[in-house]
């Protein structure tokens, strides 16, 4: 005998085999017959995002079609992934402007620290869930393919109040 | 010209008039290919149509990307299983293992044989039978037959050199020789009733005197929880068993091969539902009216009556996906219980009484018509509700824990007390 083996007490009299079947054979039927079914058709529904949804980055970029980015350092500074590439550049002007920036989307665990911290509002994360490429080496995303993302950015930064004041 | 073996067809049926040898070559051949063709068929669409219930069943929508609805969902299906690759694991014993998927779907078809699916179809060249072989013995036939269908399985687990599997053959020929018993003695009544064990006769004697799930409700129950059983289906899938044996007895099968069990699968419940239908439910008798039964026959009543054994036939093979999604695995012990213990006693006992009714019914000159289907119904509504409320009551299948007395309870309780590991003792 197992040592310590609980033995519950059933009441046997009142149980069934075949009258319980059969009402699990209606609940079954009944299911099979409720016309509202749960499934969502992915590619042509989609479930709706919250509010608080992060996905992959984008640049935002000024009226000139230059990324907003000043390249101060902040987001590589303040990423805990450590996923964020950049090398600063600066113009004949004084202008800063990064020379690389890459995001390694694989590496980045979606905390939206960059967008956060960013005080140009230029790195944003986005509502967006759809990726897939065919090599690892895809998913390192530059400057310009940051640039030409398209995809709506977190609501959690208002854009008509982009400093959050 | 004609064969010895023709002779002995037509022995069932004497006042068939004689066929000469060449229609009926030609008539069997085609019907040959009709029924292998539609178990090829139904057995493609069975594996749709479970993905389908049990989709509805569980609120889902179920396979329907491909084609409209997702009829062509097997058709996907197969051609991945023939591109697959083929493995063989080592040390297996080839030949076993390679015949094994074989031997499993071979038994469904041969028993598929025997099954009359229509009445029978007058042609200028003779009165065609719809049925592939019309064997004077045709119910021996089915009972001898039907339980070769376990070599494949046992096979395909001996073979395959994985505990699973083995375990998983193991289990299946425990469970179909348990079944087997019952299975038989649940259509003794049939027999009884019918006076003949040709199917044809029985399909007659069955539209004459009231169907038998009407006549012999037990016996019926009885025959399809065996069924259930001997087709390896949930409640009674133990030789499978996902959840504790991988796959059973096709763990180590791809490709074709797994493929061919898989048919195999629908092809016995396409087989055990026809014999359900046919022993049970009038086979391709159209309820409430004889004209479909006597001559004249002509090409619409065949239609109508093979129409309607197709529709009892699927309400067979729906029962069969319907129970799946409803019911969990029995536990080996209650397999073992439900079988030896249940379903064998009871199905001897309803011999007794059924020939002890029979007896007394044909004392009282009780006519072999309605009036003798009204009072073996009175008797099984009787025994129906005997069994089913009264005895019904966590005797059946045991209930999740096993059935104990109070003074075995009380044993155990002081067994386990007195054993359980205080720290000190363990200390020691």
């Amino acid at each position: 005998m197992a040592i310590g083996v609980k033995v519950l007490e059933r009441p046997i009299e009142q149980t069934s085999y075949v009258r319980a079947t059969l009402k699990g054979m209606a609940l079954t039927l009944k299911h099979l017959l409720n016309t509202h079914k749960v499934t969502v058709q992915y590619p042509e529904q989609k479930w709706p995002l919250s509010p608080r949804w992060r996905g992959t980055h984008r640049m935002l970029t000024t009226e000139d079609g230059k990324a907003k980015c000043v390249a101060c350092g902040l987001c590589p500074t303040v990423c805990p992934a450590n996923c964020i590439k950049l090398v600063p550049g600066e113009d004949e002007q004084g202008n800063r402007y990064p020379l690389i920036f890459e995001i390694d989307e694989f590496r980045c665990i979606f905390c939206g620290y960059c967008q956060e911290v960013c005080p140009e509002e230029a790195i944003h994360v986005g509502r967006h869930y759809e990726n897939s490429e065919y090599s690892r080496e895809g998913f390192v995303y530059d400057l310009e393919r940051l640039m030409a993302q398209t995809h709506p950015v977190c609501e959690m930064w208002d854009p008509s109040d982009p400093k959050g004041q | 010209m004609s064969l010895p073996a023709l002779t002995l067809l037509q022995a069932a049926n004497p006042q068939l008039p004689p066929v000469h040898f060449w229609p009926w070559l030609i008539f069997s051949l085609i019907k040959l290919l009709l029924v292998f063709t539609f178990y090829m068929v139904s057995a493609a669409l069975l594996t749709l149509a479970e993905r389908k219930i049990s989709a509805w069943i569980q609120d889902r929508h179920g396979p329907n990307r491909v084609g409209p609805g997702g009829l062509m969902q097997p058709l996907a299906d197969g051609l991945k299983n023939f591109v697959k690759e083929e493995t063989f694991p080592n040390f297996t014993n080839r030949a076993l293992f390679i015949i094994a998927p074989m031997l499993s779907f071979m038994p469904a078809l041969i028993t598929g044989a025997v099954i009359p699916f229509g009445a029978p179809w007058p042609t200028r060249w003779g009165r065609v039978d719809l049925v592939l072989a019309d064997l004077p013995v045709g119910f021996l036939y089915i009972l001898a037959i039907a339980s070769l269908g376990v070599y494949g399985i046992v096979l395909a687990g001996w073979s395959s050199n994985n505990k699973y599997a083995l375990l998983g053959g193991l289990r299946s020929s425990a469970q179909m020789i348990s079944y087997e018993i019952a299975m038989g003695m649940s259509t003794i009544p049939v027999v009884m009733l019918a006076g003949n064990v040709t199917l044809g006769a029985i399909v007659l004697s069955q539209a004459h005197q009231g169907w038998n799930i009407v006549t012999l409700t037990l016996a019926f129950f009885i025959f399809m929880v065996a069924a259930f059983a001997e087709t390896n289906r949930v409640p009674f899938d133990l030789p499978e068993a996902e959840a504790e044996l991988v796959a059973g007895y096709h763990s180590e099968y791809s490709a074709m091969k797994f493929s061919f069990f898989f048919i195999a699968e629908y092809a016995n419940m396409v087989t055990a539902s026809a014999l359900m239908t046919t022993l049970f439910l009038g086979g391709w008798d159209i309820p409430f009216t004889l004209w479909d039964n006597v001559a004249p026959f002509a090409w619409y009543k065949s239609v109508l009556t093979l129409l309607a054994f197709f529709i009892k036939l699927s309400f067979f093979l729906f029962l069969y996906m319907w129970i799946r999604w409803t019911l969990p695995r029995f536990r080996y012990d209650q397999l073992m219980s439900l079988g030896w213990k249940v379903l064998l006693p009871m199905s001897l006992a309803y011999i007794m009484v059924i020939a002890g009714a029979m007896l007394g019914l044909n004392a009282l000159g009780v006519p072999r018509d309605w009036r003798f289907a009204l009072s073996m119904l009175a008797l099984n509504v009787v025994i129906v509700v005997l069994v089913f409320w009264v005895l019904d009551r966590g005797r059946i299948v045991s209930p999740a824990s096993s059935r104990i007395g109070a003074r075995e309870l009380e044993r155990l309780r002081t067994m386990a007390h007195r054993s359980t590991l205080t720290p000190r003792e363990t200390g020691d």
